[in-house]
């Protein structure tokens, strides 16, 4: 029989190095999966993990690209982390990115066509608030009625796709286009654009946020009072308890602080890379961003690094898919892999395996 | 089975990379969807490979699926103009913003987008008028209700929606004047689970022929279920419903993208045209009519397709009036392409209002 038991002395050589075997596998198995459709898979493996970034046709583009598509992901899974450590789990900030966006594009369009200072950093504001507002109903409900907040965040998500629906035909639709569903194009209205800041770089506030927040929330992990009581609960509730950790506290900072985060993170997302409020604004970015949570294993420079990669899989994969017909199924499994080697190696690094025969009286 | 199409699969792919260094022209496409859906994106993908047996090793063709309408097409579109696509198809109308960003960088870079409305010097548009299509089917609906009742699950309250529904509506009316529609919104393309949930609503309110302005084949099963009659959307999709499937709106993309390729490599492709074309140009086909449908009924229909493609018939011939009563129409007068493309009324004798 197999048990896994808990290293008494974890190796620090291998917590380093089980990321990068965990890369190697997957290029060994995506590798031998690629073959196996027929396809060349040093070509395929190149193009996802070197060509975004060194090939001289495509990484002065794909580049920049990374740390865009990195940065909402980033941003989202920092607050997610905090309550996952805490096992207070929101599974709905898809809803709350798209809140956040909702709100600040609302306070944008409004404002349309004004040109003022001010209108920014309103709709910075608004995102938050967005997503934090949407966040609160499943915190209130949880501590009012013990409601589980897994599931009532996740409603709230669909929720938040009919209203974005509803914006996208109704009150938030482009009054000059034709009748068509989408609003206006904020990265076109400049008192409400977020722009590449520095040209070539794809660096626009949203990626500055995501970098800032790194260094904010790993402080604040470490030296604020909330920061240990969120550590606390995770790891002893009971002591946590008799210390006198106020829960409903914490599940209102975690679930405001992840809503809020997701919040700005689709108002970045809105004024920047989209543009425009649409029906299909959102593409998922709050549930990835779960994932690159626990792959950066709830650490801040952890969910930085994984948010990078993330974002590398998914640019690497398009060319893999142009480039060499490999169907985006194909792609999906080769993502998975990483996450599977990934978690797996994590696994083996915290426990060993021991074999044992049972014992029968 | 699996196997063969794999190995199929891998045999084509292999064959196209052995074409790839005697291709003169390499053209891209992006899709919103799988090519799987059955649907719009298979349409495409039917076009896509009637450009590659066309012009056989001359052009090579790459495509993207599942790219979505947002800043994630816009990347995926520049990549393929990176990695030296000399055209691109873009096919679905959320790509339009992106196209012409896109477009803006690459002025060498043909681009094609499919339904939207704004053009460059380097972005044209095409789409189809599927309501010429609606008018057939429409007709076929009248004549096939015993209920006179015609359920339409829609999509979005965009102007091509409209159009259809009132295209189909005023031809089941001419068919049979009893005729009424229900309408459901969905507010999406592509949700099999929303889809025939709106169409088990609609035959428990009497609809016995349901209509479709949404892409899965989910309605066609139902249908086939409750024993009532649909219609295939996009392509023939007698397969999911062999008995309730009376017909199919076949979008035609192969004919449109053969020609612009082949404009393409003569140098006589321009950017900043808008192509609308119908069953006369066989961007919109009307599929095999079903067994069901009686001859003298199949006949007529036959004779509006007809009539619609040689210019003798118009889907929108008045007298018309709009839902409130207002004239729209003259008796004689058809629709002009303005007010066509923006729609957003119905004609009269449609109850309910369009989702604001």
């Amino acid at each position: 029989m197999l048990r896994f038991e808990p290293r008494k002395n974890r190796s620090k050589f291998l917590e380093i190095s089980a990321p990068i075997i965990a890369v190697i596998m997957t290029m060994i198995f995506g590798g031998l999966l690629f073959y196996l459709m027929g396809k060349n898979p040093f070509e395929a493996i190149k193009l996802i993990f070197w060509d975004p970034v060194m090939s001289p046709t495509f990484a002065e583009y794909s580049r920049p690209q990374l740390v865009v598509k990195a940065a909402p992901l980033i941003l989202i899974a920092l607050g997610l982390s905090f309550g996952f450590r805490a096992n207070i789990w929101n599974i709905g900030a898809e809803g709350q990115y798209i809140m956040g966006a909702l709100a600040s594009g609302s306070i944008g369009l409004a404002l349309y066509p004004l040109q003022a200072w001010y209108i920014f950093p309103l709709m910075i504001i608004g995102g938050i608030l967005g997503g934090l507002i949407w966040a609160m109903i499943p915190a209130i409900l949880k501590i009012k009625f013990n409601t589980n907040e897994i599931l009532v965040s996740l409603m709230l998500v669909y929720v938040a796709e009919q209203i974005l629906a509803l914006a996208s035909v109704g009150f938030l639709r482009n009054p000059e286009g034709l009748g068509f569903p989408g609003s206006r194009d904020l990265s076109k209205y400049s008192s409400a654009a977020n722009p590449e800041l520095i040209s070539g770089t794809g660096i626009h506030l949203g990626v500055i946020s995501a970098f800032l927040g790194v260094i904010l929330l790993t402080y604040f992990l470490s030296y604020h009072r909330t920061g240990f009581h969120i550590k606390l609960i995770g790891q002893a509730p009971r002591a946590a308890n008799f210390a006198g950790v106020d829960l409903r506290y914490i599940i209102i900072f975690c679930l405001g602080l992840s809503g809020g985060l997701a919040g700005v993170a689709g108002m970045f997302e809105l004024t920047g890379p989209a543009g425009l409020i649409n029906i299909d604004f959102n593409v998922g970015y709050g549930f990835t961003a779960i994932i690159v949570a626990f792959l950066g294993r709830l650490n801040p420079v952890g969910i930085l690094l994984a948010g990078l990669l993330m974002s590398l899989t998914y640019v690497g994969g398009e060319l893999a898919q142009f480039m060499m017909n490999i169907p985006a199924a194909a792609i999906q499994v080769f993502q998975g892999m990483l996450l599977f080697f990934l978690l797996s190696t994590d696994l083996l690094v915290t426990y060993k395996i021991s074999v044992k025969t049972p014992i029968r009286k | 089975m699996k196997l063969l199409r794999v190995s199929l699969l891998v045999l084509s792919s292999l064959m196209i990379s052995c074409f790839a260094f005697a291709a003169d022209m390499k053209v891209g496409f992006i899709y919103i969807g799988p090519p799987g859906d059955h649907g719009w994106n298979y349409q495409h993908d039917v076009g896509r490979k009637s450009v590659d047996e066309a012009f056989g090793g001359k052009v090579e063709t790459v495509f993207q699926e599942n790219v979505p309408e947002s800043a994630d097409s816009e990347r995926v579109m520049t990549q393929m103009a990176l990695s030296g696509v000399d055209m691109i198809f873009a096919t679905s109308f959320g790509y339009m913003d992106p196209v012409l960003n896109v477009a803006k960088k690459f002025p060498n870079v043909k681009f094609e987008h499919a339904t939207g409305y704004k053009t460059a010097d380097n972005v044209s548009t095409y789409s189809a008028r599927f309501y010429e299509g609606r008018s057939v089917i429409g007709h076929v609906a009248g004549k096939m209700t015993k209920s006179n009742t015609i359920g339409y699950v829609a999509s979005f309250p965009i102007p091509e929606v409209v159009r259809g529904i009132n295209s189909a509506y005023l031809a089941a009316k001419a068919a049979n004047p009893n005729v009424e529609f229900k309408i459901i919104w969905i507010f999406t393309w592509y949700d099999p689970a929303k889809e025939a949930d709106a169409a088990k609503t609609l035959i428990q309110q009497g609809a016995d022929v349901i209509m479709q302005h949404v892409d899965s084949s989910a309605i066609m099963t139902v249908a086939e279920e409750a024993g009532v009659y649909a219609f295939g959307q996009a392509s023939d999709m007698s397969a999911f419903g062999p008995s309730a499937h009376l017909t199919a709106i076949i979008n035609g993309w192969g004919p449109y993208y053969v020609k612009r390729v082949q404009q393409a490599m003569d140098g006589t492709w321009k950017g900043g045209e808008q192509t609308f074309d119908g069953i006369g140009a066989g961007m919109v086909v009307i599929g095999d009519m079903s067994d069901k449908i009686p001859d003298s009924v199949k006949k007529e229909a036959q004779a509006i397709a007809d009539g619609i493609a040689s210019g003798k018939l118009h889907s929108f011939t008045g007298p018309v009036n709009k839902q409130d009563g207002s004239a729209w129409l003259a008796a004689g007068e058809t629709a002009d392409i303005g007010t066509l493309l923006g729609m957003n009324f119905y004609v009269e004798g449609i109850e309910g209002d369009i989702p604001q």
